[in-house]
C-alpha cells in the first residue's frame, strides 16, 4: 500500500480497526491499482477483511469484537 | 413546509401559538405553563411532536408560522417545560447502563465499547433478510425525520468547540455535506433514495406519520445540538451515532438488493458503510476524545449522550419491529 498527496499525509493507526489516513490524494494497493481519495479522512483497512479495499468496511468488527 | 397536524393537548397548544403568535392568544393561556402528565414524555407522541415543531424553527421554519417566533420568549418558555422533562428523563433512563461502565478506560475506548451492550431486536437484521418492500418504504419514511436534516444538529456545536476537536468535527461534517460536491450531500442521497421507491422527499411531509420514537431521536440530537451546556452528550451522541451505522446499513443494503429496489436506493447505503468507518474514529477519539482531555468534566455528559442514543435506537427498534411484526413486545412496555 502507498499513500501519496501534495502535501504531508499523516496516518493514525486505530486500535483494532483501520489506519485513519489524512492528506493523501491518492492510495496505491499492492497490486498496484490507483485509488482516488474523496474524503477528508479515509480508513484504510488493515484487517484483510474488508469488501471495498482499500477501505475499511467495519468488516474488522466482527473479526475482532470489542 | 406547513405546520403539521396536532396529536393532541401539548402539540394542539403548540400549534396554536405558533399560529396565531402569542401576542395575539387569550393572556390567560399564553402565561399559564404547559400542563404535562405523569406519563414519559420520551414516548409520548404528542409531546415529542410539540417539541419537534417548536424544534424545526431552528431549521427550516414553516411556512404559516412566523419566523420571529424563534426567539420568541413564550414560546421558548413552551419548549423549555417540555425539553426539561426529556432531559431528566433521558438520563435517568441510561443512568443504570453508565453506572456499569469502567470508570478509568479513556473515553473514545468506552464509546466504541458501549454499543455491545444493547440489547433488543434489530430492524436492520429483519430489514436484511424479512421486509417485504412496504416495510422498507416505511422505514425509509421514518428515518426521513432524521435523514433529510442529517448533521445539521451537529453543525449546531461547531462554533461551541475548539482546537482539535472542532477540526475533527469540521472535517466529519465536510464528508457528510458532499465534500465539496452537492451531488454528494447525505441528506440528499437519502432523499433519492427516496424518490427511488416512490417516497416525497420534500421536508417534512411524513411528519404526520411517523411514530414517537422518530421524533423523539430527532428531538434529543436536536436538544444536544441547541444547547451549549449539553455539547458533551452532543457528540457523546454522534460517537455511538456512528459507530452503530456501518455494519447496520450494509444489512439494509443488502436487504434493498434482494427486494430489487434501485440503485439509488441502496447507495445511500452503501455510501454509510465507508463513511461511517471513518466517522466512528473520528468521533469517538479526534472529538470526544479531544473534548474531554481538554475539558474532563465533559466526560460524563459525553457518555451521557452516548447511552442516549443507544436507549433511543432500542426504543425505536421496538417501535418499528412492533409495527412489522405485531407480536414483539411494545416500546411503552420496555420503556416503563
Ligand atoms: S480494518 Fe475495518 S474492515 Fe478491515
Ligand atoms: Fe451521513
Ligand atoms: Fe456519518
Amino acid at each position: 500500500m502507498r499513500l501519496s498527496g501534495p502535501d504531508d499525509v499523516s496516518v493514525r493507526s486505530c486500535p483494532g480497526g483501520p489506519d485513519l489516513v489524512r492528506g493523501a490524494t491518492l492510495v496505491v494497493d499492492d497490486d498496484g491499482v490507483q485509488h482516488e481519495v474523496t474524503r477528508p479522512v479515509v480508513a484504510i483497512c488493515r484487517c484483510d477483511r474488508s469488501s471495498r479495499m482499500p477501505w475499511c468496511d467495519s468488516t474488522h468488527k466482527a473479526v475482532r469484537p470489542r | 413546509m406547513l405546520l403539521p397536524r396536532e396529536r393532541g393537548p401539548l402539540s394542539r397548544r403548540v400549534l396554536q401559538t405558533l399560529r396565531t403568535g402569542p401576542g395575539s392568544s387569550r393572556s390567560t393561556t399564553a402565561f399559564t405553563e404547559l400542563a404535562l402528565g405523569p406519563d414519559s414524555v420520551v414516548t409520548d407522541e404528542d409531546a415529542q411532536l410539540a417539541l419537534w415543531t417548536l424544534y424545526e424553527l431552528h431549521y427550516r421554519g414553516f411556512d404559516d408560522a412566523a419566523e420571529d417566533l424563534e426567539w420568541d420568549p413564550t414560546v421558548l418558555r413552551l419548549r423549555r417545560t417540555l425539553e426539561r422533562r426529556f432531559e431528566r428523563e433521558l438520563r435517568e433512563a441510561v443512568a443504570l447502563r453508565l453506572r456499569s461502565l469502567p470508570g478509568e478506560a479513556p473515553v473514545g475506548e468506552t464509546l466504541l465499547a458501549l454499543p455491545a451492550t444493547s440489547t433488543g431486536p434489530s430492524p436492520a437484521a429483519y430489514l436484511h433478510r424479512h421486509a417485504s418492500r412496504e416495510v422498507v418504504v416505511d422505514f425509509l419514511r421514518e428515518r426521513s425525520l432524521q435523514q433529510l436534516k442529517e448533521s445539521d444538529p451537529q453543525a449546531f456545536v461547531l462554533p461551541r468547540l475548539t482546537g482539535r476537536s472542532k477540526v475533527a468535527l469540521a472535517e466529519l461534517l465536510y464528508d457528510e455535506f458532499g465534500g465539496g460536491r452537492p451531488e454528494r450531500l447525505h441528506q440528499r442521497l437519502f432523499a433519492e433514495a427516496m424518490v427511488s421507491v416512490g417516497l416525497d422527499p420534500t421536508y417534512g411531509t411524513y411528519v404526520d406519520e411517523v411514530g414517537a420514537l422518530s421524533l423523539a431521536s430527532a428531538n434529543a440530537m436536536s436538544m444536544f445540538g441547541l444547547h451549549r451546556r449539553l455539547r458533551g452528550a452532543a457528540m457523546g451522541h454522534l460517537a455511538v451515532f456512528e459507530a452503530t451505522s456501518s455494519v447496520p446499513s450494509r444489512k439494509i443494503a443488502g436487504g434493498m438488493d434482494r427486494l430489487g429496489l434501485p440503485p439509488a436506493a441502496a447507495a445511500y447505503f452503501h455510501e454509510h458503510v465507508e463513511a461511517d468507518s471513518v466517522h466512528e474514529h473520528l468521533a469517538a477519539h479526534d472529538i470526544c476524545g479531544a473534548m474531554v482531555a481538554e475539558e474532563p468534566g465533559l466526560r460524563e455528559d459525553v457518555l451521557v449522550g452516548a447511552a442516549v442514543c443507544l436507549h433511543l435506537d432500542e426504543l425505536s427498534a421496538l417501535e418499528l419491529t412492533e409495527r412489522w411484526n405485531p407480536t414483539a413486545p411494545t416500546a411503552q412496555e420496555v420503556a416503563s
